[in-house]
């Protein structure tokens, strides 16, 4: 018994090295050993950002979801400040900075960035001070959800700190502007050695690295080279390359065709939000973003919504996809595969769903419909 | 001239004509005299599909006796530049069109795509992506047309090694090229009676770069009252095109957005097969395969000679209507939608399985 519970602290204590690493056979025993202790005895922490406007009410959706399925998490509320805290120069305080570095992973809903001067938009903060450096976007039709495509089943992987989004850019004489667009060794590798992993451990066959290396020849060129050091580790993996606007082409006419997407920066945002629309809209999207450390913040993409804030009128798909990402990540499996099936039963079926479905539920039945087909 | 009768014959029976499908005779274009007189275009093939769909356009243009002349030019990929008894000839004739280029991944070798683009100062890249009536896509009512800056932003091959391991690249926006394209589209949109102009920026990042282009456009607006301006991020633009593209009608951006926007909405349309395009400066002009996926095309289509033609034969229709010849250009647009309605000839990007030269005789043939 000491002996199992020894383990078990150890197990939640090198946690972070487990998520990252590769899959150890021999840990593996160990782990399904700890888990039955987890669920019994020690609950993990979580941090929740309910957000602004519809945040709160499908944040409350995804704590009910969760407790009904039995899951271990325990959750620390933050929520964004009225001023602006010095330590950290935004409206997220020190102390939920914190609590995400220590608890290594969090639920993000949507965050009104305040109109002003003077302070860092709270994406940028988190994005910064927790070095998140991968966004990880899966994309697949709902079933029941219908939209123009049926079959696409892919997953976007962006590198998220650098790229054309540096933000250094200066005026070099009146009305010329230059944009600096930064590819380091460092990063690309960082990013593509996730994207293998995620590959690897999600059973998916084929990773293509999305570039314009034929006319940015140095900065995309050092991406591919970093990517093909990769692949090469992953041997079963088929790897490709496919210049950006190809990939657009492709995507928009048969979208089965790709199966995992690593990206620098900018077309890694604009083909992760083409492939949101493909499949329904930002409503329905999950992500989540992969830090340094094991640090992994799940977020909801869309927008706060303020005008249909407090009226149970919300959408609460997306957070809890990207709950069931953040469960996955945890490797809660089982858990995550309940509720994912439940909720896609749910919109399945028909009978509940919000309004921007083309329903009319409200977000409290939507979510009771859920637990229902737990 | 049997077999054209017979075809007419055989096509006739088919569809009665009726006062509102035939071909719309103009009785507005009256050329000055001397306008017949042939002018010559620098034909260049390119590499891969390249030689096979211009081919395509010079067997039509013969069988419409169009006055075009061609002079070809040989350029390949892989040059180090572009030759400059091409540049000579395309300053001559003013007109050049040609096939896809393959820029090498990696090769050290700069495009030559831009490379003619710069030296020429051909600063506007237009695509018309549209629904053809009879080829069935996922979205339909689309008719957009992308106006994208081509000389200079991300594309200005300005790049370096800080430090190995760290590559810079410079992405350039002037205001003198931004309001250049802004008027372009503009003047685009109040030619041809277009209601509405998107520019597509990332100004919320870029605030300096995409800033600057904003305010150009802005600026350009203010003189065309009678054309809606609006402003899309480039994210939030491309859902839209795959959600609602019935929204969008004259886009205009910088050089990489409007690459990929360009792609996707021909993707949506129909794919890069079928849309026509060309590329306009203040004296020359160069028209190609509009939207630049698969210009080039794979060996397989090579070999087996099934490269559609279509996108090059609507973009050499724009280029008869540049050189002035309307009546050319609207019958050999007539012909080659009225193959695409049919059905019967389509190569295998729009679902059949014929080869280049089979649907250029259907053309050939639907042509009055």
């Amino acid at each position: 018994m000491t002996m199992a519970a020894n383990l078990a602290r150890r197990l939640i204590g090198n946690r972070s090295t487990q998520i990252l690493g590769a899959v150890n056979s021999s840990s593996g025993a160990a782990t399904s050993v700890a888990r039955a202790f987890c669920s019994s005895t020690t609950p993990i922490t979580a941090t929740l950002f309910p957000g602004d406007g519809i945040g709160p009410e499908i944040a409350e959706s995804v704590k009910k979801v969760f407790t009904t399925a039995g899951v271990p998490i325990e959750w620390e509320e933050h929520y964004v400040g009225t001023e602006i805290d010095p330590r950290t120069q935004s409206f997220l305080t020190w102390e939920s900075l914190e609590s995400v570095r220590r608890n290594k992973v969090g639920l993000k809903g949507p965050m009104a960035t305040p109109i002003g001067k003077g302070h860092r938009s709270l994406n940028l903060t988190l994005r910064k001070e927790l070095n998140l450096y991968a966004n990880v976007r899966p994309c697949y039709s709902l079933p029941g959800y219908k939209t123009r495509y049926d079959d696409v089943d892919l997953i976007t992987i962006r590198e998220n700190t650098e790229g054309e989004y540096s933000g250094l850019e200066h005026q070099v004489v009146r009305g010329v502007v230059e944009s600096l667009k930064i590819i380091t060794r460092q990063a690309s590798l960082r990013v593509a050695e996730y994207a293998f992993l995620y590959a690897k451990t999600h059973g998916r066959e084929r990773v293509s690295a999305i570039h314009k290396a034929n006319i940015m020849q140095k900065t995309d060129g050092l991406f591919l080279k970093c990517c093909r050091e990769v692949a090469e580790k992953y041997p079963e993996i088929t790897y490709e390359e496919v210049v950006i606007d190809n990939c657009c082409m492709m995507l928009v006419k048969n979208p089965a065709l790709f199966d995992v997407l690593v990206m620098p920066n900018l077309y890694g945002d604009i083909i992760s939000d083409l492939c949101a629309g493909l499949v329904g809209g930002l409503g329905l999207t999950p992500s989540c973003n992969i830090g340094e450390d094991g640090v992994a913040l799940a977020e909801a993409v869309h927008g706060s919504a303020p005008d249909i804030a407090g009226k149970n009128l919300a959408n609460p798909t997306a957070l809890l996809l990207s709950g069931v990402m953040m469960l996955r990540h945890l490797k809660f499996n089982e858990q995550a595969e309940q509720i994912h099936s439940a909720i896609i039963n749910t919109i399945a079926e028909g009978k509940y769903r919000t309004a921007d479905l083309g329903g009319s539920s409200t977000t409290t039945e939507f979510t009771k419909a859920i637990c229902d087909h737990l | 001239m049997a077999r054209r009768s017979v075809s007419i014959f055989n096509r006739l029976l088919a569809n009665p004509p009726s006062p509102f499908t035939s071909l719309s005779r103009s009785i507005t274009y009256m050329p000055r005299p001397g306008d017949g007189a042939p002018r010559t275009v620098t034909l260049i093939p390119g590499d891969g599909i390249g030689p096979l769909v211009t081919g395509a356009v010079e067997q039509v243009m013969e069988a419409m006796h169009a006055p075009v002349h061609f002079e070809r030019y040989e350029v390949l990929g892989n040059m180090r530049k572009v030759p400059e008894e091409v540049i000579e000839s395309v300053k001559r004739n003013k007109v050049c069109l040609k096939g896809g280029l393959a820029t090498p991944v990696g090769g050290g070798v700069s495009s030559l795509n831009m490379q003619l683009r710069k030296e020429l100062d051909i600063f506007a890249s237009l695509v018309n992506c549209i629904n053809v009536p009879g080829l069935v896509t996922r979205h339909e009512n689309v008719d957009i047309v992308v106006i994208r800056e081509n000389t200079e932003g991300e594309y200005s091959g300005l790049e370096h090694e800080v430090v190995p391991g760290v590559v810079e690249s410079l992405k350039v926006i002037t205001k003198f090229c931004s309001e250049r394209i802004a008027r372009y589209a503009f003047e685009y949109a109040y030619l041809n009676n277009r209601k509405k102009v998107t520019a597509v920026h990332k100004a919320n990042i870029m605030k300096l770069a995409d800033g600057l282009f904003l305010e150009s456009c802005r600026d350009v607006a203010k003189h065309y009252s009678g054309i809606t301006y609006n402003e899309i991020i480039v994210d939030n633009c491309c859902m839209q095109l795959v959600a609602k593209p019935e929204q969008f009608d004259v886009m205009v951006t910088p050089n990489l957005y409007g690459n990929l926007i360009a792609n996707t909405a021909a993707g949506i349309a129909g794919g890069t097969g079928v849309m026509p395009g060309g590329n306009v400066g203040a004296e020359h002009a160069i028209f190609e395969q509009g939207a630049s996926a698969g210009n080039v095309g794979n060996d397989k289509m090579v070999e087996q000679k099934k490269a559609n033609p279509v996108a090059l034969l609507l973009s050499s229709a724009m280029m008869l209507r540049h050189l002035r010849f309307p009546t050319f250009a609207d019958r050999l647009e007539t012909a080659v939608k009225q193959v695409i309605k049919e059905g019967k000839y389509r190569t295998k990007d729009l679902g059949g399985d014929c080869t280049t030269q089979e649907v250029v005789d259907a053309v050939i043939a639907a042509l009055e």
